[in-house]
Formats: C-alpha cells, structure tokens, sequence
C-alpha cells in the first residue's frame, strides 16, 4: 500500500549517486547555488500576493522567447513537419493521396530504390569513418601541437589551417579538382619531380577511390573547426593541474594520454555528433565536384545527393516530392537516432570535471 | 532648388508616360526564354527584322537564366504572368505544359508545314495529333578534327570504322597528340558525345529508336550493344587519366592543340572558332561498312510555342509564322552557328565548319537521342542511367552486355510499350 518507489536506504544515497553517475550535473560548487534558489523561491512565496507583478514578468518571457520561437517555428519546425507529411502522400492519376506507409515500403522493398539507397547509406557511413578517422584525430593533434607554449608563429598556424572552413564548397571543389587533374594538376607534376608519378592516378575518376579522395577533400576543408574547438578545450586545462601533472613526474606523451586527453574527451563528444550531423546532411561537396550523378557509378553518392536527384529531378529526370521527401524522412530518422544515442547513452556516462 | 529639381523631374516622367502611352497602342509581345547568351541577337538581328515587317507589334525578349527557367516559367503559368511566346525545352517538360493547357496547339499553323516530323516530334503528343511548338534550332554531333595534325600526319577523312581507328592508331603511334580528347568524369560527355554520337549508325537512326518505343526490339539487342563495343575501343586513345578528365578539360585540351579528333556537338562551334588557333574541319560519325548508310544525331534543342492564356493570339501567331520561315531560320542560324534551323529549307551557312555540320543532313538520315523521348519518364530515368553505364564502359567498370542489360532490365522496370 503506496510503497515508495525508492526504499528508504536507497533514498539515502540517491544524491551520492546522482553525483557520481553524473559528474558534472551538479558540480560542487553549483550547491550553494541550489541554496540560493531555495531562497529565491522562498522570496516569490512572499511576494504571491501582488499576483499582478508576477504575471507581468511571465509575459516578458513569451514576449523575449516569441521572436525565436516564430522564426525557428516557420523555418525549421513547420517545413520538417511538412516534409514527414509528405513522405505518407503520394501522387495517383494527379491528385494527391495518403499511402501511409508506401512510400517506405517502395524505398526499401523495390529493389532498385533499396539498391540506390543502401548504396548511399554505406558511403556515407564510409564518409562519416574517414572523418572520424581522419579528421577529427589531426585536428586533436593539431590542437595539441597550437597549444605547446614555445611555438612560435602559433597564430599564423591556427590563421592558416582555419581558413579553408572559411572557404564555400563551391571554391574547395573547383580547387581540388584542378590540383588533382591529370592533365592541368598540380599533383601529377609535384609527384613526377619526387620520381612517383606511377603512383598518381585519377583519384576523382575511378570507382574504388572517388570517395575516398571527396572524403578526403571535406576533410581538408573542415579540419579547423575540430582544432579550434579542442584548442579552445586545451586552453582551459588550468596550469596547476598541469604542473602538478609534471611534479608527480607526467610529463610528454603520458601527460597528453592521462591529463590532458580525459579532459578534452567531452570535446571531442561533441565534435564527433557534430561530424555526424554535418555529414549525413553533406550534400555541397559532393556536387560540386562530381556532380548530381555522384559518379562514376554511383561512388560517391550520399544519402544528400540522391535526396537532390530524387526531390529536384536531374536532367530528364523529373523530381518527385514524395520519394525526396521519403527520403529526407528517413534521413532525419538516422540522424535522430544517431544524436539520440550520443546524448543518452554516451554523453550522460561520460565525466567531466571543473576545478 | 529642391523643388525646381523635382519640378523638372516631374515634367519628365509625365513627358516619358506621355511617350509610353503613344507606345501603348501598339501590341507588345513578350518571349519567354533561357537562351540568355542570345539576349543580343534578338535585340538586334530577329527583333528589328520582324518589326520592319509588322508595324503596330512590338516584341521584347525577356530571357531567364536555364537553371531558373523551368520553375519560373512554371510560376508565371500558374499566376497567369506568363509572356505570350514560350521558349520550348524538348520533349517532356514542354509537353506537360501542353497538357496542363498552358501551351496552345500549333496545328493549324500555317509555317508548320515548313518542318518534318522528326522536327516536330520534340513537341508533339505521343499520338502525334497536336503539335504544340514551332521547332527552332537544333544541335548535330559528329567530329571536329586538327585539320593541321591531320595533314602533318599524312590522314584522310575516315569514312567507315576501320579507317577510323586506323586514323587514331596513327596519331597514337606518332605520339604529338592525343588521338581523343574526351573523358568520362562529367559522364555525359561519354553517353552524349560517345554513344548518342555513333550509336545511330548501328541502330539505324530512327528506325531503331521507333522499333525501342514499340518495345520491338531491346537494348540489349546487338545493334543497341554494338555501339558500346566500339566505344570500348576508344579507352586506348583517350588521353592519360580520362577517368578524371571533365567536360572544359576536353575542350581546352583540343582547342590548345593537345588532341586531333573530339567528339562533338555542333554546340561547340563558336567556342572553338575563337578559341583555336588551327585549322578545324568536321566528320560525321563513320559508318561501319563502306557504302552504308550514314546516320546523325540531329536533335531538337529549342522551340517556341504560344501560351494559350495570350492576350494576343492573332499577332503572336504571326510571330511565330515568322519564326517557321526561311527568314527567320537565315538569320538565326547564321547568328548561332552550331544552332541550326529545323526548316526544310535548306539554309546557307557563313561559318565553313556549321557548312559542314548542316551538309551531312543532305547525304544523312537525321536522328533525335534515342533516350529523349518518351523512355525517360520513369524511375530509373534512362537517360541518367545511360550517362553512367556509357562512362562504366569505357572505364572498364561493366562489360558492354552488362551495361545493355543494366539499361533494359532499368527500362523493363517501368516502361510499358504501347501496343
């Protein structure tokens, strides 16, 4: 009869536990700050009375949040909701119709839709490895490397490697493939000169290295954000614990591995489902150099490129609402999934630590 | 001050309003149209020309730049702003317009007997009973060829395939040029300048492209394949790297004297006069056999149709008359070379390369693509499909049969023929 849902020795530990399950959800010195608020409450108790005053401040919160809310609402909200009702209509004899689930079941049942989706799905997680693999460890390493204390020309460094973000897609494409052409590039002639000209191939042409060499390319252009953001984290590992680290005699590689990495590693969470994100939404790159098609034979096609073909036609190809919007359903799907399992399953057990 | 300004600013609108009024009176005609580079030749070639001719109708070329022009001219169909001429896209899209009813039908035009079927089959219902555009212009593949490296190397024009590519081996075993400049990166360099190119010649122009509408014959029959074989050929005199060669590379590497032979559309013309600083000359595609028939691709590009909610039907009717006379087809063609007139009449070009181009139509069966018309309406859409198994070909990716099969089994998938 109206058993707690916690027994009386569990509620004893439960905020021990809370803490430590939890790290940086309740620093320490974020208690006082819970007192205050008690106190804060304790305040508004009082002053309940002149009811009028309270109301009054609630209207500025609507008033400040409605900006934003009506932006995002008629921008970001209404279109996706719109986009997940189109994804259950499609269009018979001219008129539109509800199918339910039909569009789903042609995506992933008729074998040529299965086929060209399951062909973009695989490299655009191929895409996403390389970043990861790739992109996101230089760009720790390079952070590393900005923040030794005696380097010189740091900001030039940090200036240049960060430029090429700055850069639109449409000028890192245009440049990449000039330097990677076989008969203008830039690449073909340096490697003659170091006597490895054999090993140059059309990289941008050839079936089994297309994707690698865009992936590659992305990479290049986006690996300042990944820098700046760890770099950012480095500077905030205070000095004391660093010279502690070094009077406890951790120093070099075994300082970067046990000081320094545990504290950047939520960074480098966010890095990650941020390279997620960007490149199950990754679109730009890819056409620009090779095209809506994605060639050759479909490579480098990517869940965004064959949404476009899809959703806007291509040549003689007309587009068809539906299946884009199909897609791009299944699209938000997979990355919903994707973040939803960093925050709940890998962001919530991860430490952090404050000084 | 100010106000002596605004006075003298007032009297001048009301003078210029006065002056648009006085205008007014005439009937203005407006063309809708993507051809933005052509702005210049209708302001002061076409336009005046037909002026001169029918006082009291003026028309004004307002062009939309080809990426935006689809979906603008859409707009201004379903907001009822569309101008009274419409520039016609080939086939499908403008035949949806028709049959949404914003294109009027041409039937009863009388310019229109100036065309013949395969001119007009670009804007004509699948039944062939209405013609809804007044073909324009149209672009024809073939070869340019380095009329100088053809000399310095003792080669005659090829005629059959055999002489063909015993011309590319002799410019591969001479080694100054790269026997072919083309590539497979944009891939539809290798479906449109490759496949669509030759291919006629073994499918039979017309005849084939009927009998695959019929569902008569298959893609992966051998005159559909055999076009794929010889393209496979062409692998070994491409130049190095064509896997990662684009479309500008070709051009640039043929107009900088790089190549001998390039696999053209006559689109191509006016770049390359003013680019190219050696003799050019042209061949149509080789025919397999000595003493066959030859084929080319002839395919219709532009047209221009009347928007049934015109204001103006009678003088935009006239216009377009006018456009469906040797007249018109004279002047344009000559404007633009590499854009030839569709009219029956034969016209006399400037440029000696668009001469050669347009002769071939004399001693030619002319041809549209083979994917154009009706087989690209469904998913997957042939057209793309052929892009990317003609670039597979020749990069080695599929077999000749795999890739007319990957095609037949694609079309199978959603195309019923009429019977």
């Amino acid at each position: 009869m109206g058993v707690p849902a916690i027994s009386l020795s569990e509620a004893r530990y439960w905020p021990l536990r809370y803490h430590l399950e939890n790290g940086s959800r309740v620093p320490r010195y974020a208690r006082p700050k819970i007192k205050s608020r008690a106190l804060m409450t304790t305040v508004a108790e009082v002053s309940i009375d002149r009811g009028a005053d309270k109301r009054q401040r609630r209207w500025h919160i609507l008033v400040f949040l409605a900006p934003a809310v009506l932006v995002y609402t008629a921008v970001m909200i209404l279109p996706l909701i719109e986009t997940l009702r189109l994804s259950l209509f499609n269009v018979k004899d001219g008129q539109s119709v509800f199918v339910g689930f039909g569009n789903f079941q042609v995506l992933f049942g008729d074998p040529r839709w299965a086929a060209s989706f399951w062909n973009a799905l695989r490299n655009n997680f191929v895409f996403f490895l390389i970043h990861m693999l790739v992109q996101n460890p230089i760009g720790v390493a390079l952070a590393a490397l900005l923040s030794v204390p005696k380097l010189r020309f740091g900001a030039f460094y940090r200036t240049a490697m960060f430029l090429p973000t700055l850069l639109s897609f449409v000028i890192v494409g245009f440049i990449w493939k000039l330097i990677l052409s076989p008969i203008w590039g830039v690449s073909p002639y340096l490697m003659d000169l170091v006597g490895l000209k054999s090993m140059f191939s059309p990289w941008l042409g050839k079936p089994g290295t297309a994707l690698i060499a865009v992936s590659l390319i992305s990479v290049w252009q986006y690996v300042g954000i990944p820098m700046m953001l760890i770099y950012a984290a480095m500077l905030n590992i205070p000095d004391e614990v660093l010279e502690a680290a070094e009077c406890d005699g951790v120093t070099g590689w075994s300082q970067f591995w046990k000081i320094k990495l545990p504290l950047i590693l939520p960074s480098i969470g966010i890095i990650s489902i941020l390279t997620f994100v960007g490149n199950f939404n990754a679109f730009d790159l890819i056409y620009t150099v090779q095209g809506a098609l994605a060639g050759p034979d479909g490579s480098t096609d990517i869940l965004g490129t064959l949404l476009y073909r899809t959703f806007f036609g291509f040549q003689l190809q007309i587009g068809d609402k539906s299946m884009g919007a199909t897609i791009a359903t299944v699209m938000f799907l997979i990355i919903l999934s994707g973040v939803c399992l960093y925050l709940f399953a890998i962001q919530r057990r991860m430490r952090r630590y404050q000084f | 001050m100010g106000s002596k300004t605004l006075k003298t600013l007032l009297m001048a609108t009301s003078i210029l309003a006065t002056a648009g009024f006085a205008h007014a009176a005439d009937t203005t005609l407006t063309i809708e149209s993507w051809r933005t580079d052509d702005l210049a030749i209708w302001q002061e070639k076409l336009i005046p020309a037909f002026e001169a001719k029918n006082p009291g109708i003026k028309v004004k070329f307002s062009p939309t730049p080809p990426t935006e022009y689809d979906a603008a001219l859409g707009a201004r169909f379903d907001a009822g702003s569309a101008g009274d001429i419409i520039t016609c896209r080939p086939f499908d899209k403008s035949l949806e317009q028709f049959k949404r009813g914003n294109l009027a039908s041409l039937n009863d035009l009388s310019g229109m007997k100036n065309f013949s079927d395969v001119a007009k089959a670009a804007w004509t219902t699948d039944d062939g009973k209405d013609t809804f555009c007044v073909p324009m212009a149209s672009v024809i593949h073939g070869f340019i060829y380095n009329k100088d490296a053809f000399d310095k190397l003792g080669i005659a024009i090829p005629t059959t395939e055999a002489e063909f590519f015993a011309a590319l081996d002799k410019i591969k075993a001479d080694g100054t040029y790269i026997p072919m400049a083309m590539g497979t990166k944009d891939l539809w360099e290798a479906a449109t300048m490759g496949y669509q190119n030759i291919g006629p010649t073994y499918w039979k122009g017309e005849e084939g492209r009927a009998k695959l509408i019929k569902g008569e014959s298959k893609l992966t029959d051998p005159e559909w394949v055999e076009p794929y074989k010889v393209l496979l050929k062409w692998k070994d005199y491409l130049g190095d790297g064509f896997e990662a060669q684009t479309y500008p590379d070709s051009q640039n590497l043929f107009t900088l004297g790089r190549a001998a032979i390039y696999p053209a559309g006559s689109w191509e013309i006016g770049l390359f006069n003013t680019q190219a600083q050696f003799k050019m000359g042209a061949f149509p595609p080789p025919v397999k056999n000595a003493g066959d028939a030859c084929y080319i691709s002839d395919h219709n590009d532009i047209g221009v149709g009347l928007n049934s909610k015109s204001g103006h039907p009678e003088e935009a009717k006239k216009f377009l008359d006018w456009v469906a006379s040797p007249e018109f087809a004279d002047i344009y063609a000559n404007a633009l070379p590499g854009f030839f007139s569709l009219n029956s009449t034969a016209v006399k070009m400037q440029d000696p390369l668009a001469q050669e181009f347009v002769s071939w139509r004399e001693k030619c069966k002319p041809t549209i693509r083979s994917t154009y018309q009706i087989l690209s309406r469904g998913t997957p859409n042939l057209e793309n499909e052929t892009w990317v198994e003609s670039a597979n070909v020749i990069n080695g990716t599929d077999t000749p049969e795999a890739a007319a099969k990957k095609l037949q089994d694609g079309l199978d998938s959603w195309f019923k023929p009429a019977k």
